[in-house]
């Protein structure tokens, strides 16, 4: 957004606010940007092909962006309550995709950038005494993942109030706070995330994805949560 | 013991080519349509709904909206049977006859039809079918999703796309919307839909009801 206004300069800026006032909407619309990937496309290899990884960041991961942004824009001109009522599931969709998908990018890493080492600190312990073991606890990932019907994201999730552990899935782009934990983890298990390289064999998807899960990425969501 | 089968498509799995590969019929019907046959028959085994055919499974799991273990199978072992059988080699195109009379009448044109059915297939968020189906006497499109079909409700269904990402991720990768164009403009049998139809006119009445003469 911040880069939008610096382009318009500040007579663009005064025609697109005053545009925007005429239309009733006194605040800015935030347009939502795709976030870079922290690694090259073919950084997650062999466990993630760079096809894969193009596809999915540049082609899936840009359609909810861009699916999103239209969706917040026809909200502000949408007038009745049925029209705004029909926007609700694009948005969903869309934000639910570039929420989910953002999460998903900085999960993962190549094994030089700390990929596949196991959780240290207070998730390790977290782990250890509601799981027994990591090992015990990926088993579980990996069997809720390959047990989800049709497209959707298998999560390691933690309810706030008592910091405990919580393996979920989610449907389609339905965000995990929508069940009211807040996402450590998420596993993407739509097709679009293994298709080409691993084919209906999901449960070797989910079998090798463990190599590139980046625990401090999870820990750090733990902690701060 | 009645087991379900899984019956070839009625033609060979190189014959779409190339708007649907070899490689992916070998996947989709040699790969996930095979498996979900075989974890049908393992759930049934056993139990008295392997006395059932498949269509009388489909709607009994469904069990009104709340369904049984076995329904996911079922479905999708009945929706990718209905599938091979509703595209064909040389396919696409417009339809004659009745079915493009009716279409004229509950869409407009054949064009409002191909326009609302492709809407359907990019707007199914997540996995899914798009159908043509028979409802209340008239046509209209459905999307459904995941193992959903329009038997559980009650109408019939003429003609179907796959829209899960295994049906077309080999062939168009993202482009859902370049493979519904390719389903309608070279796949779609509009001669199983006229199938299809002829056989509903068994069960519903098309036109105006004639009250035959004294």
């Amino acid at each position: 957004m911040a880069a939008l206004l610096t382009k318009m300069g500040s007579s663009g800026q005064a025609r697109m606010l005053s545009h925007l006032w005429k239309r009733g909407v006194t605040t800015a619309v935030q347009q939502e940007v795709l976030p870079e990937l922290p690694y090259d496309y073919n950084a997650l290899e062999p466990v993630i092909s760079a096809e894969i990884m193009l596809l999915h960041h540049q082609k899936h991961h840009q359609a909810y962006v861009t699916g999103f942004n239209k969706a917040l824009e026809q909200l502000t001109t949408a007038s009745d309550p049925r029209a705004i009522v029909a926007l609700q599931s694009a948005i969903n969709f869309n934000g639910g995709g570039h929420i989910n998908h953002s999460i998903f990018w900085n999960n993962l890493a190549p094994p030089k950038e700390g990929g596949g080492e196991p959780p240290e600190g207070n998730l390790a312990s977290a782990i250890e005494s509601q799981f027994g073991s990591l090992d015990n606890l990926i088993a579980k990932l990996s069997a809720s993942g390959a047990g989800v019907q049709g497209s959707g994201w298998v999560w390691l999730g933690l309810i706030k109030d008592s910091k405990l552990l919580k393996v979920e899935t989610t449907a389609n782009q339905d965000p995990l706070a929508a069940k009211g934990l807040v996402p450590l983890l998420g596993i993407d298990v739509w097709e679009h995330a293994y298709y080409l390289q691993y084919k209906n064999v999901r449960p070797d998807y989910l079998k090798n994805i463990w190599k590139v899960v980046n625990w401090s990425d999870v820990a750090k969501r733990y902690d701060s949560a | 013991m009645a087991k379900f089968e899984l019956r070839t498509p009625p033609y060979a799995l190189d014959a779409l080519e190339p708007h649907m590969s070899k490689q992916t019929l070998e996947f989709h019907w040699g790969k996930h349509h095979r498996a979900y046959i075989d974890n049908l028959n393992k759930q049934i085994d056993g139990t008295d709904l392997e006395r059932k055919n498949l269509e009388e499974l489909v709607k009994l799991s469904y069990n009104n909206g709340n369904p049984q273990a076995c329904f996911n199978n079922a479905g999708q072992a009945w929706n990718h049977d209905f599938f091979w059988s509703s595209i064909y080699p040389g396919g696409g195109g417009q339809p004659d006859g009745e079915v493009l009379e009716l279409i004229e009448r509950d869409f407009g044109s054949f064009e409002e039809f191909a326009k609302e059915f492709k809407a359907a297939g990019v707007s199914q968020f997540g996995s899914g079918w798009v159908w043509l189906i028979l409802k209340d006497a008239k046509l209209s499109v459905l999307k459904t999703s995941n193992a959903l079909n329009p038997l559980i409700w009650g109408y019939i269904p003429l003609t179907v796309v796959d829209v899960w990402e295994h049906a077309y991720y080999l062939d168009f990768q993202n482009h859902r919307p370049d493979y519904l164009n390719t389903f309608l403009d070279k796949l779609i049998s509009w001669e199983a839909v006229a199938g299809r139809l002829a056989r509903a006119k068994a069960f519903v009445n098309l036109g105006e009801p004639t009250i035959p003469e004294k």
